[in-house]
């Protein structure tokens, strides 16, 4: 039985949500009340085959799961010239550690979402739409096919767009959903443009297909710099970061934490393209340096544009720019480095490792952070900085997870995000000191911006207008908890962390050849 | 795996538990010192009044110092970068798609040209 459900795993991850989105909408005319348990149980199916799958690729190696073959694992049928026609999961460590990213965060979400959304009307289509979300997430960090990947990138901000606009507020959440949605299907349309070209060219849209074929081409070239340029865009790298603020600020909370490994599953799309795809065919100094002047621009910007913010979302939303600046340069050295084996022994690799640390350790503290957000503005109705005091008086457990989020996402020790910035900023030391030095400079503002929203939500006296607010429900407070445990448990364990996750995510994103012989391998 | 491993950042090591060892030892000793302070503090009374010259304390609303005047310094300081950085947020998405092709041009041009 856990062998069967393991080789059906990749399937499952998408198959789950896929059923339980489009069942809900059915479950949810029966009691609404069935209808969260229902959405509680796939979600709760899903997180457990993300762990079982991560747990085995981890232990035994990538795994690819082949649609419609007589055998799973049967990648190059007999009569197809020795293409691999049929759309392929390839699930390495680097897509087991993203689809873990997306199962807890998705889980601890739905459950603070439960409680913080009962209030609103439309939850069948609330909880469709985020359940066609997870499947979207699962299915572009899983996938190993091209196309595939844009078909689920689509999915993704279908309902995305849709979460977005949820609370209408005025028309601005739906002003803010268009804005997203224009960008995200110019970007998806010149993302197929681009996997156009590599079908015109190489006859193939497996990945591990192309790869295998890459000549770096003119047409390659073109279709690098479309991809590199789009999916920049979709996980909101400075300058395309507009849509961002605007986005996260309007969403309901709970779709905002989500929105963030959103956009860590469009980081992870870049990363697959750059190091799977291209490898060492391409100029990595150069592509690198892109990458990292991205991600500089963005930790800058994106720190000094929260300072001056007074809606407390808007806020947190530039500080996810600035951190994924902080991935985008640890991977960045990673691949500026890349073929060069003295210098990825030396801090490559470190750098790398630190940057897709970053990315979990994100995941868990911003997506926290919006939590909170989202359970004081449950309980006061605004997210105005200007209109909030004293709130730690009546709302301990809340200021005790933002504290936690708070020092995790400004760097200080012993949360996870001093590991991960640790990492980062000595690699990336060796590698150029300024940029090091920028790092560290951003963390200290990280830190002033939040000591300010600190100080402006729970410090100073009990304000008279929130004499009566009381704790947010336990429910929300339980989906805070579960993240707030893994920002502490990253931060006090990271080398067992490193260890199990981290590093084998980060060979296997750099070993192109492992990821053609896992797919060809019989070919 | 190792649980209590330091983690490796290549040039240097860190140990989050040795950190909270001292940490914790740490504070032990601040609660030495401040177990030796005034033992006199009563709450409630003229002790924890704030005295601001011998006029009446103001309501608590008007206490608390809010976000806007916070980091007023760092704002003025900065203005000329800020009057360039926060005109680019428009909020007009013909701008963002214009931000997006444009960077896109530029690493076109620096991808395909100069590779």
């Amino acid at each position: 039985m856990n062998g069967f459900l393991i080789e059906h795993a990749p399937a499952l991850l998408i198959m789950l949500p896929l059923i339980g989105a489009f069942a809900t909408p059915f479950i949810g005319r029966v009691s609404p009340r069935i209808r969260s348990a229902w959405v509680i149980l796939i979600m709760t199916l899903t997180t457990l085959t993300a762990l079982l799958l991560a747990s085995d690729v981890f232990l035994n190696g990538t795994q690819i799961y082949v649609f419609g073959a007589a055998n799973p694992d049967l990648a190059v049928p007999l009569d197809s010239g020795g293409i691999p026609i049929r759309i392929i999961f390839t699930v390495d460590a680097m897509s087991a550690l993203m689809q873990v990213i997306g199962a807890i965060c998705g889980f601890a979400v739905l459950l603070y979402s439960i409680s913080a959304d009962r209030i609103h009307s439309g939850l069948e289509s609330f909880y469709t739409l985020f359940l066609l979300m997870i499947a979207g997430i699962m299915g572009m960090v899983s996938t190993g096919d091209l196309f595939n990947f844009f078909v689920f990138l689509e999915i993704l901000s279908i309902a995305s767009a849709g979460l977005i606009a949820y609370r209408i507020d005025g028309g601005l959440a739906v002003e803010a959903a268009l804005k997203y949605f224009v960008l995200s299907t110019i970007g998806a349309m010149v993302i197929l443009v681009a996997i156009g070209i590599y079908y015109g060219e190489y006859n193939a849209l497996n990945i591990a297909m192309i790869a295998s074929r890459m000549q770096f081409t003119l047409l390659d070239q073109i279709a690098l710099v479309l991809i590199i340029a789009a999916l920049a865009m979709k996980c909101g790298s400075v300058p395309m970061h507009f849509w961002t603020p605007d986005a996260y600020s309007m969403a309901p909370s709970s779709i905002t934490a989500m929105l963030v490994v959103a956009s860590q599953a469009s980081l992870y799309g870049l990363f697959r393209v750059v190091f799977t795809l291209y490898n060492v065919t391409l100029n990595a100094m150069t592509v690198g340096w892109i990458i990292i002047i991205l991600g500089v621009l963005s930790m800058v910007v994106g720190v000094t544009m929260a300072i001056p913010q007074k809606n407390v979302k808007r806020l947190m939303a530039y500080h996810a720019i600035s951190q994924t600046g902080y991935m985008l340069l640890g991977v960045g050295v990673g691949l500026a480095v890349l073929g060069n084996q003295p210098l990825m022994d030396s801090f490559g690799y470190i750098a790398m490792e630190g940057g897709i640390f970053h990315i979990i350790n994100h995941a868990m503290y911003k997506g926290l952070l919006f939590l909170t957000a989202g359970a004081i503005f449950f309980r006061i109705g605004t997210y105005n900085l200007n209109r909030m005091g004293g709130l730690g008086h009546s709302m301990k457990y809340t200021m005790i997870f933002f504290i936690i989020g708070a020092l995790a996402i400004a760097g200080i020790p012993p949360f996870n995000g001093f590991a991960s910035k640790l990492m980062i900023y000595e690699s990336v030391f060796a590698f150029n000191p300024v940029l090091a030095v920028i790092a560290m400079v951003v963390s200290i503002l990280t830190l002033a911006s939040f000591v300010k929203v600190f100080h402006s939500i729970f410090m100073g006296p009990k304000l008279p207008e929130y004499e009566t607010v009381q704790e947010a429900p336990a429910p929300m407070l339980i989906g805070m908890a579960v993240l707030a445990a893994i920002v502490i448990l990253f931060g006090l364990f990271p080398q067992a962390v490193v260890d199990g996750l981290i590093a084998p995510a980060a060979h296997a994103l750099s070993d192109q050849s492992g990821y053609i012989a896992a797919v060809l391998g019989g070919a | 795996m190792d649980l209590l491993a330091s983690l490796s950042t290549g040039t240097g090591y860190w140990n989050p538990l040795a950190w909270l060892l001292a940490t914790v030892i740490a504070a032990v000793i601040v609660y030495l010192v401040w177990r030796r302070g005034e033992s006199g503090y009563k709450k409630g009374t003229a002790q924890t009044t704030p005295f601001i010259s011998g006029n009446p304390e103001p309501g608590k609303e008007m206490v608390h110092v809010r976000a806007s005047n916070l980091y007023w310094g760092y704002l003025d300081a900065l203005k000329g970068y800020y009057e360039l950085i926060v005109p680019a947020h428009t909020g007009v998405v013909n701008d963002y798609v214009l931000w997006y092709l444009g960077v896109t041009a530029m690493l076109m041009i620096v991808v395909v040209v100069f590779i």
